[in-house]
């Protein structure tokens, strides 16, 4: 199981635009991904827009993302790239 | 028989008369009965009902060509085609719900946790609640609601207009826009505003209107008539007269200047304001250029874009400039703080940079060197000033740039009701009508159902205004107006009456109210304000100017 620990770096959060930017990230990513708040148990299917609005996750906080098999690392750091760019 | 004359509050001087379109009304929600179709018919429905959906909402959104409103249509579409939704909705019609029903209430189990998670996702729920109604309309096979496309000029009648509709609005088929809902301060109003479009809001019996009635929208006497006669058509022509002479500066019929200036967000807006006859600048919203950054952006990508601004208007026209107007409705990743109770009484304005001193520093320098070598007048203004203090330290901070001029806004009763005080410090003041009577009143610019208190009508806040024009008739300083109110054609003449003597709006206004004024004499105008300020509500404000006229 590969996992990243990021800060949401877009002043919106993962809120409108940002978070349709990185649910198709995931999409494209063709693995299976989830994302929780760090410290909060489990995680959503981060290619659901609408669990991730759910998560409600706010300028500066903490996500975690997991996923397994091969090419999981190599996604993993695209994705966690994306929640810790500013413009995005 | 429904009334012939609905009203409403006019948007705009103009009439139009046309034929009536109204958007989709509103998707009934589908009934919680037990399917009749098996099972995978009902999934069939529900899954082809979704794409249908999302295949639209990526067209649109490829034909917007505003960028936000893009954006939001292509999270909206996926929304519709989310994987965690459609297992969800699998799952409800195994149990025996229809497709309509099971896209509802999958829908329903977010929009409960996005509503829950407070006015951050407020604009989502909006969104969701748009996505739903177009996949329950699509499974059960009835209209869709959406904006009309009739190729040809029509009126068009809505409950109320969000963003992601008014982004594909074809405005060059749309005559004049009514609503039933909105105040003058809602997205249709600004719209309309911007647009030039005549409007009516909050125009309640609306909903009577059908497509296909033949009606005069009459924004200058808030009315909208329903099959006009000859006599109403008639003030098709004397109403929607034409601009002789453009460039003339704003004045009353017996001389008085009124500096008739553009409000703008950057470069991009100068064209429009010179074309519309703007003397100049009342309101150049620096926000733009720091929106979306991490950080501020440094001195001379900020030179580059106001010396742009500052040398596009002739030697002598004033170019005002707000610094930095961060936090509440536009917060800043680098400068507001985060989750703030009540972000609209918290640390925003001027207060966000004296918290932040050196993100002011550097925007007063970008300011002052690309003022050195341009002719314009360049004038420096702060927003949310609550006492003279605060307006004390804004001209000192200016004064170390060698910027001369330095004013601030008027937003906040307080410093209304301290304006002589805070004259003594400041070289000039402009009243930001849609703050002070958000304050004033007790009334969020953005809430509904309030139209009656958001109205800048309101004699609870133009006897504020009367306050800050009588402090700038003492102390011979300039007291402008850069709100809405500014834009309206009678209201700029009762602004004019309590002693404002410049008016800043979004340029296709200017031309309405340069004519306006030209048609009045300063006593006039005089008379007009305590025609309204005798009254004590909106409604009778309005009243009280039509029986003046």
């Amino acid at each position: 199981m590969a996992e990243r620990l990021v800060a949401v770096a877009n002043a919106d959060g993962l809120h409108a635009r940002p978070a349709a930017l990185f649910v198709k990230a995931v999409t494209e990513a063709g693995i299976a991904v989830t994302i929780g708040k760090a410290g909060a148990a489990g995680g959503a299917d981060a290619r659901s827009i609408l669990a991730v609005l759910a998560l409600d996750v706010r300028h500066g906080d903490q996500v975690v993302l997991r996923a397994d098999g091969d090419g999981a690392d190599d996604a993993l750091d695209r994705l966690a790239a994306l929640l810790a760019d500013a413009n995005v | 028989m429904p009334a012939t004359v609905l009203t409403g509050i006019g948007i705009g001087d103009r009439a139009v008369a046309g034929p009536v379109l109204r958007m989709g009304g509103a998707v009934p929600e589908p009934p919680d009965e037990q399917r009749t179709a098996p099972a995978e018919v009902e999934i069939a429905r529900a899954t082809e009902a979704l794409a249908e959906v999302a295949a639209d909402l990526r067209r649109r959104a490829a034909a917007a060509d505003d960028r936000d409103a893009s954006g939001v249509l292509q999270a909206q579409a996926l929304m519709a085609d989310d994987p965690a939704l459609a297992g969800d909705i699998n799952i409800l019609i195994s149990a025996g719900k229809t497709g309509a029903r099971a896209i509802f209430e999958a829908y329903a189990k977010y929009r409960d946790v996005l509503a829950a998670a407070g006015p951050y996702l407020a604009e989502r729920v909006a969104d969701l609640d748009d996505v739903r109604q177009r996949a329950v309309a699509a499974c059960l096979g009835v209209p869709v609601p959406g904006v009309p496309d009739p190729g040809y000029p029509y009126i068009l009648v809505a409950g109320d207009l969000a963003p992601a509709d008014t982004a594909l609005l074809d405005l060059g088929t749309v005559l004049a826009i009514v609503t039933e809902r909105g105040g003058p301060t809602s997205h249709t109003a600004v719209l309309a505003r911007s647009r030039g479009i005549p409007a009516v809001v909050g125009c309640a019996a609306a909903d009577t209107l059908i497509d296909g009635d033949y009606v005069l929208v009459d924004a200058a006497s808030s009315a909208v008539v329903r099959e006009p006669d000859s006599a109403d058509l008639d003030r098709l022509s004397t109403l929607d007269g034409t601009d002789a002479d453009p460039h003339q500066p704003g004045r009353t019929a017996d001389g008085v200047a009124i500096a008739l200036l553009a409000n703008i967000g950057g470069p991009a807006d100068v064209a429009a304001a010179l074309a519309a006859g703007a003397e100049g600048v009342g309101l150049y919203r620096t926000e733009l250029l720091f929106l979306d950054a991490a950080e501020a952006p440094d001195q001379s990508r900020q030179v580059h874009a106001y010396r742009q601004v500052f040398s596009a208007f002739p030697a002598g026209s004033r170019v005002v400039i707000r610094v930095l107007d961060a936090g509440a409705d536009k917060p800043l990743a680098f400068l507001s703080p985060e989750a703030e109770p009540n972000p609209a009484l918290g640390i925003r304005g001027l207060r966000a940079l004296r918290a932040h001193p050196e993100v002011l520093e550097t925007q007063l320098s970008a300011i002052a060197e690309a003022a050195a070598d341009v002719s314009s007048q360049v004038w420096v203004m702060a927003p949310m000033v609550a006492e003279p203090a605060e307006a004390a330290w804004f001209v000192a901070r200016c004064a170390a740039h060698g910027l001369p001029v330095a004013g601030v806004m008027i937003e906040v009763p307080s410093a209304a009701l301290l304006s002589e005080e805070i004259l003594a410090e400041a070289d000039f003041v402009s009243i930001g009508t849609n703050d002070l009577a958000q304050y004033a009143l007790a009334v969020d610019r953005q809430a509904g159902g309030l139209a009656d208190l958001q109205d800048p009508w309101h004699p609870g806040l133009l006897r504020l205004v009367r306050l800050v024009g009588e402090a700038g008739t003492r102390t011979g300083r300039p007291v402008g107006v850069c709100g809405e109110a500014a834009a309206d054609p009678l209201l700029a003449r009762v602004l004019v009456g309590l002693g404002v003597r410049s008016l800043s709006m979004a340029p296709p206004a200017l031309s309405a109210v340069r004519r306006s004024l030209a048609d009045v004499t300063l006593d006039e105008c005089r008379d007009l304000a305590r025609a309204v300020l005798g009254t004590a509500s909106a409604a009778a404000a309005r009243a009280a100017i039509k029986d003046a006229l």
